[in-house]
C-alpha cells in the first residue's frame, strides 16, 4: 500500500495536466475560497448584527440545527434543481459552491455571534460610556474583542469545507475529490488514497495559515488566562500570549 | 454646573433606584454622593450622562437640559471612570488612555503624547503604557480608568467609586494625588463611594443617599459631621465623628515650644533624660532616640523610633493632636511647609486649644 502510494506520487504522470496535483489543488483551494467567501459576506455580518442587538438568536440556532441535514442529500437537490438552468461547467459549480457556502454558515455564525456575546460587558458599557456611537462600539470594541471566537468559527469552517468539497465530486466537479472518487471507482486505490492524503495536507496546511493570521490580527490582550506577565521592564514590548486553544504558547509583538 | 431637578428613576422591575432627587453639583468643585450598597448612587451619576434615562424630572449641564443634547458628544465632554474599570482588553493602556481623544479626531502624535502624560499623572511608570489591562493589577486600572476619564480635559468628571480595588495605604495615596490634581484641574466632579471617609476627605459637598434613593443630607463634610439631620445620617458618618471634624479645623496658633535635637550621625554630647528629637542636615525630623542606649556612640538610622506622626504648622488640629499621641516622647512634632523643625506641642495643649476655638458653622442644609 504505502510503496503503491510513493510511486503514485513520484509518478510524473500524476504532476501535469488537467488531472495533476497542482491543478486539482488549485481547485480545490478555489472552491473552499469562494464557499467561505459567499458564507462569511452572510454570515459574519449576520453574526454581528445579532451579536450587537441580541435579536433573532433564533437564527443561530437555526443554523446550527440545519447542520444535521445530509450533505449529499443536498448536494443533489440542489444541483437537480439548479443544473438545468445553468449551462457548461458552471452547472457543476454553481450547485457546489452553494452547499459548500451552506456548510460553512453555521460555523461562521455561531463563531460570530459567540465571539460578540463574550465581549466583556463592562467594556461594552465603557465604550458607550465614553461617547461612540453604536456603530464605534461595533467597530472598536466588539468586533476586536471577538476576534479569537470568530477565528475558531472561520477555522471550523474552513476545514468543513475544505474536507467536505471532495465529496462535491460525485457530481463531476474538479478539486481532489476527483482521486478519491475516481480512484474508488477504478479499483485504482493508490490513487484513492492519495486523494484521501492530498486532502489531509491541505487541511492542516490551511488551518496551520489561519492560525498565522490569527495570530497577528488578534490583540495580544483577548489572550486566555490573561495575565502575561514578561511585559516587565525591558521586556515590555513583547508580551506572552497563548493563541487559540489547541495550539502552545507563542511570542507575539506587543 | 450640573443640576438634578427632581430626578426619579424607576426600573422596569418596580425597583425605584432614585426618587425625587434635587441636587446642584457646583463648577470647579467635588461633589460627592455617598451611602450604603444599592442605595442609588450609580444610578444617578449614569444619569448625569444618560447611560440611564431618568424616570422623571431634569438634569442640567450649565443649564441646558441634557435630554436634548446628542447622546455621543454629552458624554466625550463628561469623563467617566466606570464603577469596575471597564478598560479595553484588546488595547494597551496608552491606546485606553487615548480613546476619547480618538473619537474626537486628534491626530496622532498628539494622542501619544497627551497619552504619556497622563500616565504620568496618575503615577505609573511609563512602561506599563505598552502592557494590556489584564496584565495590571486592580489598582493600576482603575488609574488608567482615571486617565482614560481626563484624556480629552473634560470639564465635568463622573466618577463611580475610582479607587475601591486598593488597599487603603494605596487609597490614600491615590486620594492624595486625586486631590492635587483637582487642585490644578479645578474640574466639575461627581464622585460616588460608599466610603464615608473618603467623602467627607474629598468632598466640598457631601450629599448622603438612603436606600430608595432619598437624598438624606447635603452639606459641607465640617457640617454634615457637626449636624446631620437625622439618626440615619448621624449613624452613617460614625461615632468617631468629634475626632474626624476636627481634620476641619484649622490649627490655631499653638503654643509651640522649642525641641532639643541631634543631627542623624552625631553623637550625643551632654547626658540627657527621655527621648531625644533626630533631625537630618535640613532640620527634618526623622525620629526619636533614647540617648541612654547610644552611649558614646554616633545616632545611625537603626536607633530611630519612627512611630510618631509629623503635623504642619498649618494644617489640621486633628493633625496635631495625634502628632502629639503617638510621639513616644509625648510632644507631637510639628514641621512647616518645607518640612523643617518648627517646635513641639503636647495633647493637652492641643485640647485646650481645641476648647478655645468655636466650631465654624459652615453652609449647608439638611434636605
Ligand atoms: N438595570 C437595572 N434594573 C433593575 N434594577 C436595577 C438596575 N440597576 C440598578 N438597579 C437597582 O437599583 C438600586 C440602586 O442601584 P445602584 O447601582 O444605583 O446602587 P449603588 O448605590 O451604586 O450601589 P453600590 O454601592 O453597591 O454600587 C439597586 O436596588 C439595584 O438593584
Ligand atoms: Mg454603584
Amino acid at each position: 500500500m504505502i510503496p503503491s502510494l510513493v510511486s503514485w506520487f513520484t509518478d510524473p504522470a500524476n504532476w501535469s495536466g488537467e488531472d495533476g496535483i497542482p491543478n486539482r489543488l488549485l481547485e480545490h483551494v478555489a472552491y473552499t475560497a469562494e464557499a467561505i467567501l459567499v458564507a462569511a459576506v452572510v454570515a459574519i455580518p449576520l453574526g454581528l448584527w445579532v451579536g450587537h442587538t441580541g435579536r433573532a438568536r433564533w437564527l443561530v440556532s437555526l443554523a446550527n440545527s440545519a447542520r444535521a441535514v445530509p450533505t449529499l442529500g443536498l448536494l443533489f437537490v440542489v444541483s437537480l434543481w439548479l443544473g438545468p438552468r445553468i449551462t457548461g461547467d458552471l452547472a457543476f459549480v454553481v450547485p457546489s459552491i452553494i452547499v459548500l457556502a451552506l456548510l460553512a454558515v453555521p460555523p461562521l455564525l455561531a463563531g460570530t455571534y459567540a465571539g460578540v456575546q463574550a465581549v466583556d460587558p463592562a467594556a461594552r458599557d465603557a465604550a458607550k460610556g465614553v461617547g461612540m456611537t453604536p456603530l464605534q462600539v461595533l467597530r472598536q470594541v466588539e468586533v476586536p474583542n471577538a476576534l479569537p471566537l470568530l477565528f475558531s468559527g472561520v477555522r471550523s469552517a474552513v476545514l468543513q469545507v475544505v474536507a467536505t468539497a471532495s465529496v462535491a465530486a460525485v457530481i463531476s466537479l474538479g478539486g481532489l475529490g476527483r482521486y478519491l472518487i475516481d480512484g474508488i471507482a477504478l479499483g485504482d486505490y493508490p490513487r484513492a488514497a492519495a486523494g484521501a492524503v492530498l486532502v489531509a495536507v491541505l487541511a492542516v496546511l490551511l488551518d496551520g495559515v489561519f492560525a498565522l493570521v490569527q495570530r497577528r490580527v488578534v490583540s495580544p490582550g483577548l489572550a486566555p488566562g490573561g495575565r502575561g506577565v514578561s511585559g516587565r521592564g525591558k521586556d515590555s514590548r513583547s508580551v506572552e500570549v497563548e493563541a487559540d486553544s489547541p495550539s502552545t504558547p507563542v511570542r507575539a509583538p506587543a | 454646573m450640573i443640576r438634578f431637578d427632581a430626578v426619579t428613576k424607576q426600573f422596569p422591575g418596580g425597583t425605584v433606584a432614585v426618587e425625587d432627587l434635587s441636587l446642584t453639583a457646583p463648577t470647579g468643585r467635588i461633589t460627592v454622593l455617598v451611602g450604603p450598597s444599592g442605595c442609588g448612587k450609580t444610578t444617578s451619576l449614569r444619569m448625569v450622562n444618560r447611560m440611564i434615562q431618568p424616570t422623571r424630572g431634569s438634569i442640567t449641564l450649565d443649564g441646558q437640559d441634557t435630554s436634548r443634547m446628542n447622546e455621543a458628544q454629552l458624554r466625550r465632554g463628561m469623563g467617566y471612570v466606570i464603577q469596575h474599570g471597564g478598560l479595553f482588553p484588546h488595547r494597551t493602556v496608552l491606546d485606553n488612555i487615548g480613546t476619547v481623544p480618538r473619537l474626537l479626531g486628534w491626530d496622532r502624535t498628539r494622542i501619544r503624547a497627551r497619552s504619556n502624560e497622563l500616565l504620568e499623572r496618575v503615577g505609573l511608570a511609563p512602561e506599563l503604557g505598552e502592557r494590556y489591562p489584564a496584565q495590571l493589577s486592580g489598582g493600576q486600572q482603575q488609574r488608567v480608568g482615571v486617565a482614560r476619564a481626563l484624556a480629552a480635559d473634560p470639564p465635568v468628571m463622573l466618577m463611580d467609586e475610582p479607587f475601591s480595588a486598593v488597599d487603603p495605604v494605596v487609597r490614600e495615596q491615590l486620594q492624595d494625588e486625586f486631590l492635587r490634581l483637582q487642585g490644578e484641574l479645578g474640574k466639575t466632579i461627581l464622585f460616588v463611594t460608599h466610603d464615608i471617609d473618603e467623602a467627607i476627605k474629598l468632598g466640598d459637598q457631601v450629599a448622603v443617599l438612603r436606600v430608595g434613593g432619598r437624598l438624606a443630607q447635603v452639606a459641607e463634610p465640617a457640617y454634615l459631621l457637626a449636624h446631620p439631620a437625622d439618626d440615619f445620617v448621624a449613624d452613617f458618618v460614625g461615632r468617631d465623628r468629634g475626632y474626624r471634624a476636627l481634620q476641619f479645623q484649622e490649627t490655631p496658633r499653638l503654643p509651640l515650644r522649642s525641641e532639643p535635637t541631634i543631627v542623624l550621625g552625631e553623637q550625643p554630647t551632654e547626658p540627657y533624660a527621655g527621648w531625644l528629637l533626630v533631625v537630618d542636615d535640613d532640620r527634618r525630623p526623622v525620629g526619636w532616640v533614647e540617648p541612654h542606649r547610644i552611649g558614646t556612640r554616633t545616632v545611625s538610622t537603626g536607633d530611630l523610633h519612627r512611630g510618631g506622626t509629623v503635623a504642619t504648622e498649618h494644617g489640621s488640629l486633628r493633625a496635631a493632636l495625634d502628632a502629639a499621641l503617638s510621639s513616644p516622647s509625648g510632644r507631637g512634632v510639628i514641621v512647616d511647609a518645607s518640612g523643617s523643625l518648627c517646635g513641639t506641642v503636647e495633647a493637652h495643649e492641643v485640647l485646650t486649644a481645641i476648647e478655645g476655638t468655636r466650631r465654624p458653622e459652615r453652609r449647608g442644609s439638611p434636605a
